[in-house]
């Protein structure tokens, strides 16, 4: 069973979404989503100042035998995309939540609308599985 | 397992070589400046080394030649050697490619009886032999497709449908096309669902591409419908030529009603994989398609050979490479179909469909699952074994590993993605029987393994140069050259 | 019945076996109406015999001719092991590696050949091969336009003086892509580049600069200063070279102050013979950096379960059969067997053999063109250094006499009237170092005799 911490917003594409205390939102893909593209060769992050909409193709993530695009969940644009990920790909592996983080956001609305709540986010990974 | 052999540069030593290759020494007068600076790092061996390392090399591939290789949607057939030795005649070997045709009418002699049997088998209006690979057919394909609406000024035209079992070119030649790929879903029972194709057709519709058999192994049983369906709709039909091995002579994609195809004369036609090329990939077109056809063609006026290009073609897609294509690949499929004749080519598609179809009953006997039970399997099928992972581990990469060290080549593992823990079998109608039942045996032994020691199973091979390879390890540590420990 | 193993038994038995009377009864599911019983227009089969002595009767009246065309093809000496070697079973007849374990001795080759291609290139990392030169350079066009995330033109700079064959492949494979090529001039003393053309262009939003060398002509460009030019105008640099020439002259990984940024070719002159126009084997190297938007196979050495050397193909997540419709390119294949040749090739070459080859093609094409220009009424047409190619200046038309000297056994070179028309009687001939002195001396005769003029000593 994978995890699926309480505090974040997912969505239906297996990102998450974590609202940090200065606004800006933290963005990666699931621990269900890392497990089932297995280890993670090559990762490709979004740039500084990129503007996105909500449901953009934002990031790569690459393993031996599937490559998979990064859906930003929100409008916004993007403060950071985590540079550690170009030389450790496995962080996604390790650490999906923390330092697999993939990019900060600031949004262009507040609030997490459209976005599931972690026991829906379950409830989907269940009921595909 | 035998030594693992050194890179041909930690053979090398200074001052060695294999110096009757050498021609004598010439004065080349160069600018220093266009000079180059940095020495050269090739090896430096004896001409035994380089035979000895490369012989040793090829020791430690499978190729049909010393192991049955059922790998699926690729028709390893024996490749007969004789289409070999032909091609390389001396005369076609060194002809240059740009002497006058008046030099070369003998080769075009050869070239426009290929085409014109290609042509002919596959019930096409015409046939260009450029292209240089599926890939290539298959682009020449789509961009025939896309230059037909444009001439038309139907420029709004600009989605290629394309089946969920689709190979992975299929998709990727849209977009290289500059189209947009639109996918839609297989039945259960492995034809195209057509109420999808009919919510996916709209005047955007350039075309559809098709393989038939699909990549499911099955004949494609709606095609009449199909054809109907996405002519109306204004669209053309492309049909990717992989399968053509199963209905060779029996039925003609033209007569289907299909615009353009391409062919892997690499497959259908016998010419050899040499361990990923050189392919070939003609193409055929129907009267609408004609005039877009890649060039050069050759054309036979008052008994004369010559090549056709833009200027006879002025509305073709193009020239795809910096000659006529493979030549020599050609040269091996003309002298596959003189051997064969037009009895030959019937043959291949009734004795591949049957070699597919007894090894699907004997495997089914045996406790494997048929993905598609109560079709008939074309010259390929596919067995599921999401029923032995779930309940013994095991998985389709296993069996396929294991399958190694029982001396048979691995048929191609999941593939079509949407059929779970898949393997795709094509045997080929030069396989014998006693070869059949053989990999039939050695299927039976994996499966009774997977249920009494699924662990030595997981672990396989163990009888290869090498065992199960850290991929992951290979794509995060990149090493994809040697350099010198100098550098 | 030829390659088919089946007897009656056997159909028998496995007809019983499936549940079936007869093969017709497997093909139940093709609707009736769209079956053939025929096959016009298939000739009747032949045995291997009749076959054989047939071929060897169209190849005997094409016959072989003294060659002095190169213009993208060139005959070289190659060495009896190599297709000895390269028609082995194992080589000949295997797949492309999918199935690692079993196809170590391709893969070994693959990534010794990439080895090969970057050491000669001076590039950091080279693919195991596309299908020939022309699409390797439309190949590189898609690649650079993917690398190069600041260049919003998609829009590439092709010299003139590439090879024009190349250049009509590098138009119709990036066509769909919006691709816009812009032809640079040639200038008309030196036959190369001309830098005011090229600086025209400055300012511009420029994706790539491909820099021929040697180019179509012969001539060798200024690859330093094209190369210095793009960079410092943010374009990348696509370097379109002849791998035998690399020998001797600078390589793209040494161009201007960082090296070009991709390297393509065709290795063919790496024992592949002409074979009337192919199969060929393209190359492809590039910096490191763009790696992961290079098309085609590519072989990498990593470890097996025990710790052992190993090699498998890696960065598949760019191809076709994984990315589908966002693959770097719809290839499947390279050239695995030319591939081979290839290295086998230049193992048996080595530096010391392919310098002297390098050394003898611009030796034996000098002589070519002293030669030729001897005879009264034919000039060089480009003045500056050349490798193995050169374009003479004639003062009657071309064709006529390739046919003439065709008609006396020897193939006389490229017409350029067509590409090049500005030109005039423009001859492209070429001579490497299978040429001998007496060769030379016997088409210097020839044409001398057919332009009515005797060739000066």
């Amino acid at each position: 069973m994978s995890q699926i911490p309480a505090d974040l917003h997912y969505t239906k594409s297996h990102e998450w979404v974590r609202s940090l205390p200065d606004g800006s939102v933290e963005i990666g893909i699931t621990d269900h989503a890392q497990h089932s593209l297995g280890d993670l060769v090559f990762v490709e992050v979004p740039e500084a100042g990129r503007r996105l909409a909500a449901g953009d193709a934002c990031a790569v993530v690459e393993s031996v035998k599937a490559a998979s695009d990064v859906y930003s969940p929100v409008a916004g644009e993007v403060v950071a995309g985590n540079a550690e990920l170009a030389a450790r790909p496995e962080l996604i592996n390790q650490d999906p939540y923390g330092q697999g983080w993939i990019m900060r956001l600031k949004p262009a609305a507040a609030g997490v609308a459209g976005l599931l709540d972690a026991t829906a986010y379950a409830a989907e990974v269940a009921a595909a599985g | 397992m035998r030594k693992p052999e050194p890179l041909i540069f930690e053979l090398s030593q200074p001052g060695r070589g294999a110096t009757a290759q050498h021609p004598p020494v010439a004065q080349a007068e160069l600018p220093a400046a266009l000079r180059r600076r940095s020495r050269l790092p090739l090896p430096e061996v004896s001409e035994l080394q380089a035979v000895r390392h490369y012989t040793r090399l090829s020791q430690m591939n499978f190729g049909i030649d010393t192991q049955f290789y059922p790998l699926g949607s690729c028709t390893m057939k024996y490749n007969p050697r004789v289409c070999n030795s032909l091609a390389m005649l001396p005369e076609f070997l060194g002809r240059h490619p740009l002497a006058p045709a008046s030099t070369g009418q003998g080769l075009m002699s050869c070239l426009f009886e290929l085409q014109e049997m290609l042509r002919n088998v596959t019930g096409m209006a015409a046939v260009s032999l450029t292209p240089m690979a599926g890939a290539q057919g298959e682009f020449a394909g789509v961009a025939m497709i896309r230059a037909y609406h444009r001439a038309r000024g139907d420029t709004a035209r600009n989605e290629i449908i394309v089946p969920d079992a689709a190979h992975g070119t299929n998709p990727a030649t849209a977009s290289m096309c500059g189209m947009k790929v639109r996918e839609i879903a297989s039945r259960p029972d492995g034809d195209v669902d057509l109420a999808a194709l009919e919510a996916a057709l709209s005047p955007a519709t350039a075309g559809i591409m098709l393989t038939n058999p699909s990549t499911l192994g099955v004949f494609e049983r709606n095609i009449v419908e199909i054809e109907k369906q996405v002519h109306a709709a204004g669209g053309l039909l492309y049909y990717d030529g992989a399968n053509l091995n199963a209905i060779l002579g029996k039925v003609r994609p033209g007569d289907m009603g299909f615009d353009v195809i391409h062919m892997n004369l690499h497959k259908t036609f016998s010419t050899p994989h040499g361990g990923g090329g050189p392919g070939s990939g003609a193409v055929g077109v129907g009267p609408r398609l004609a005039p877009y056809m890649p060039v050069p063609v050759v054309a036979k006026e008052d008994g004369r050979y010559r090549w056709l290009d833009e200027r006879d073609l002025p509305q073709s897609i193009g020239r795809l490479s910096g000659f006529m294509g493979n030549a020599g690949v050609l040269l091996r499929a003309w002298v596959y179909m003189r051997v064969l004749g037009a009895e030959g080519m019937r043959r291949v598609a009734e004795y591949s469909t049957l070699n597919a179809n007894y090894l699907l009953a004997r495997l089914v006997e045996a406790g494997f699952e048929a993905a598609y039970p109560g079709r008939r399997a074309s010259h390929e099928f596919i067995i599921t074994l999401r029923r032995q992972a779930r309940e013994t581990g095991a998985s389709a990469m296993d069996f396929a590993k294991r399958l190694l060290d029982h001396g048979f080549h691995a048929p191609t593992t999941y593939f079509p993605l949407l059929v779970p823990e898949c393997l795709l079998i094509e045997p080929t109608e030069t396989e014998t029987r006693e070869e059949l039942d053989a990999f039939v045996e050695a299927m039976a032994a994996i499966l009774r393994e997977a249920g009494t020691d699924v662990a030595t199973l997981k672990g396989a091979p163990y009888t290869m140069p090498v065992r199960r390879l850290d991929d992951v390890r290979a794509a995060r540590q990149l090493d994809v050259a040697w350099k010198p420990a100098a550098a | 019945m030829p390659y088919i193993p089946h007897t009656a038994a056997d159909v028998r038995a496995m007809l019983e076996r499936i549940g079936v009377s007869a093969i017709e009864d497997l093909f139940d599911e093709i609707p009736q109406d769209l079956r053939v019983d025929a096959l016009p227009g298939v000739p009747e089969a032949q045995s291997e015999m009749e076959v054989s002595r047939l071929a060897a009767e169209l190849a005997a009246a094409d016959g072989r001719r003294l060659n002095f065309i190169g213009a993208g093809a060139y005959e070289h000496h190659i060495p009896a092991p190599v297709w000895q070697l390269v028609t082995r079973g194992e080589i000949y007849s295997a797949y492309t590696p999918y199935q690692a374990e079993a196809s170590q001795g391709t893969l070994q080759i693959m990534y010794e050949y990439q080895s090969m291609i970057a050491a000669l290139t001076g590039m950091d990392v080279s693919n195991a091969s596309l299908y020939d030169g022309a699409s390797a350079l439309a190949e590189a066009c898609l690649m650079a336009v993917r690398a190069h995330r600041r260049s919003h033109a998609a829009r590439i700079l092709m010299p003139a003086t590439v090879n024009p064959a190349w250049r009509r492949a590098s138009r119709a494979i990036t066509e769909g892509q919006g691709i816009e090529i812009e032809e640079l001039p040639y200038d008309p003393a030196r036959g190369v580049t001309d830098p005011q053309a090229l600086a025209r262009h400055a300012g511009t939003d420029v994706t790539a600069l491909v820099v021929p060398q040697p180019n179509f002509f012969g001539q060798l460009e200024d690859a330093d200063a094209m190369t210095r030019w793009a960079h410092g105008n943010g374009a990348l640099v696509i370097g379109a070279v002849n791998p035998v020439a690399l020998a001797l002259i600078a390589p793209p990984g040494e161009w201007g102050e960082g090296g070009a940024d991709i390297a393509v070719g065709d290795a063919q002159p790496f024992g592949v013979p002409l074979s009337s126009g192919g199969p060929y084997v393209g190359f492809m190297a590039s910096r490191l950096e763009h790696v992961r938007q290079m098309p085609g196979r590519i072989a990498g050495r990593t470890v097996d379960a025990d710790g052992r050397t190993g090699y498998t193909l890696t960065l598949q997540a760019r191809e076709q059969h994984i990315r589908r419709g966002k693959a770097t390119s719809n290839i499947c294949t390279n050239q695995g067997l030319l591939m081979t040749a290839a290295t086998v090739h230049l193992a048996l070459l080595g530096p010391v053999g392919l310098e002297r080859v390098a050394g003898a093609c611009v030796a034996r094409t000098a002589e070519l063109v002293a030669a030729l220009t001897g005879i009264d009424g034919i000039r060089c047409a480009f003045a500056g250094p050349r490798f193995h190619e050169a374009v003479l200046l004639l003062d009657r038309p071309v064709a006529p006499l390739l046919e003439a000297l065709a008609a006396e056994g020897i193939i006389g070179g490229y017409d350029l009237s067509r590409e090049y028309p500005e030109l005039g009687h423009a001859l492209l001939v070429c001579a490497t170092e299978t040429r001998t002195a007496a060769d030379v001396g016997r088409y210097a005769d020839a044409l001398g005799r057919l332009l009515g003029r005797a060739a000066a000593a």
